[in-house]
């Protein structure tokens, strides 16, 4: 219907886009009691979303002409970004920014190298941008899920965690439950993509290689490889903030600090 | 065996509320302190800076004439035991959980001396039983078996039957007095009923509001 309307292909994209943001605020207007916050939220992110998105695009366009090795720079700065917003919805946690920036630099960091050492993911800016994006992305989602759900955990867990301490249990040991509990958690949706991957979900990276030119059965194949690449990213900087959330909800004398 | 001198904890800026202070007491082998007081008097904040669960900001605490700033946290709480109000069991079996604190430090505590704990407190045959389904007196019950578990010096108790009901406090209460009578336990016992201090204490300490408004023998402080 949209296409009758608009004929650039700019106007139709605006148009598309805000056809999406009224829907989505429409879902949430219809389900506002479960979550007014998330309301008041959306909009913003919403705006913050689509500018940020179409500053990429332009950046994106302006690069493709420059050095290759301005990626690199591309994706540190989106760490540093996706950091930042782990940060805002670890709530309580000490130091929760340097505790994101080293799991998202250790998990997609560490796997995206890996990747591109092996060839897996070309060192092109035409690949390794929009591809290091949706691993350092979805690592920043698990990551907030999993600080998230630990800060819910160990909240609900006080007085479980302070009677292991009061046992004589050290930090490590009095919180693993619900470590483990959190890290699970957050996982979940991940290894749920992998498994769904062709049944239920044919992601966007797919579409877009067919359309522009390559065999569907290499695309399909590297679809997987790039879900089981943001899995092994979240999944690695979990469990590097695993072990580096302990320091920060406790004392050093071992004491609950989260509480 | 466990003194203090001058103890307390000012929660830090911008609160810096005294949640307690300038607590002095001595204890012998053996002896038993009821601490009492109104709700929110610092009770139990006395017995959190007695094992560090929380960090005291004045004052120092002794354990056999150690000062416990110079013992490991893990070590000082396997010597300092508690019983908190609330059981607060850990998933898993009844023998796991007793279990639990000699696990922390390496030993292994046979089945057999789970099965005699657990006869001890009148919970016979429940080790392979789901701990979190046991009833609230029965749950307090091996609460107290998995502290005693790990041969504490010293025997916090935190109202440990406040959120029991009659029959269970009764049962829980009787339980708690022959464990403190038989093992000659050490022990400081936040509880609300003067009846109970009277009957199980040595000393008395009275705190209001984060103050000591009395210390000393029973027949001293509870004249009244």
């Amino acid at each position: 219907m949209l296409n009758y309307f608009f004929h650039s292909q700019l106007a139709l994209g605006i148009a598309e886009c805000v056809v999406a943001a009224l829907l989505a605020l429409a879902v949430m207007l219809l389900a506002r009691r479960r979550a007014p916050g998330l309301l008041k939220e959306l909009p913003v992110a919403e705006i913050r979303g689509v500018a940020q998105i179409v500053a990429v695009g332009a950046i994106l366009a302006f690069m493709l002409r420059g050095p290759q090795w301005t990626s690199v720079l591309v994706l540190a700065g989106m760490m540093l970004a996706a950091a930042s917003i782990v940060r805002k919805r670890a709530k309580r946690i000490p130091r929760a920014f340097a505790l994101a920036l080293i799991s998202i630099c250790a998990g997609a960091g560490v796997v995206l190298a890996v990747m591109i050492v092996f060839g897996v993911i070309p060192l092109k800016i035409t690949m390794l941008v929009p591809v290091g994006s949706m691993v350092i992305a979805n690592t920043m989602n698990t990551q907030s899920l999993f600080l998230d759900r630990l800060r819910g955990e160990v909240t609900s867990h006080v007085g479980e965690i302070e009677s292991a301490l009061a046992l004589g249990a050290g930090s490590e040991a009095a919180v693993l439950p619900y470590l483990n509990a959190a890290f699970r958690a957050c996982l979940i949706p991940s290894v749920d993509n992998i498994r769904s991957l062709g049944i239920v979900w044919i992601p966007g990276i797919m579409a877009g290689m067919v359309l522009s030119g390559a065999s569907p059965l290499f695309a399909a194949l590297y679809q997987f490889v790039v879900l089981t690449t943001i899995f092994s990213a979240s999944a690695l900087a979990c469990f590097v903030s695993s072990h580096l959330v302990t320091r920060r909800i406790f004392s050093a004398q071992e004491q609950l600090v989260l509480r | 065996m466990l003194a203090c001198s001058q103890l307390g904890r000012t929660l830090p800026r911008p609160e810096s509320r005294a949640l307690l202070a300038d607590v002095t007491f001595a204890l012998e082998r053996g002896e038993v302190l009821a601490v009492v007081g109104p709700s929110g008097a610092g009770k139990s904040t006395l017995l959190r800076l007695l094992n560090r669960l929380d960090e005291p900001t004045s004052g120092t605490v002794l354990l056999n004439g150690t000062d416990t700033h110079s013992l490991a946290p893990r070590e000082l709480r396997r010597r300092v035991g508690m019983v908190m109000q609330r059981a607060y069991l850990f998933p898993g079996t009844v023998a796991a959980n007793v279990a639990f604190g000699p696990k922390q430090q390496g030993r292994v505590i046979s089945p057999d001396d789970i099965d005699a704990l657990l006869s001890h407190v009148g919970l016979d045959g429940y080790g392979s039983r789901d701990a979190l389904t046991l009833s609230g007196g029965e749950a307090q019950r091996v609460a107290i078996t998995r502290a005693l578990a790990n041969e504490p010096e010293v025997l916090l108790l935190d109202e440990p039957t406040s959120a029991l009901d009659e029959a269970a406090r009764h049962g829980v209460e009787t339980l708690l007095e022959s464990l403190i009578r038989e093992r000659h336990l050490t022990c400081v016992w936040v509880t609300h009923s003067i009846e109970q201090a009277r009957t199980m204490a040595d000393k008395v300490l009275a705190i209001e509001t984060g103050r000591v408004t009395g210390y000393g023998p029973v027949a001293e402080v509870l004249r009244a």
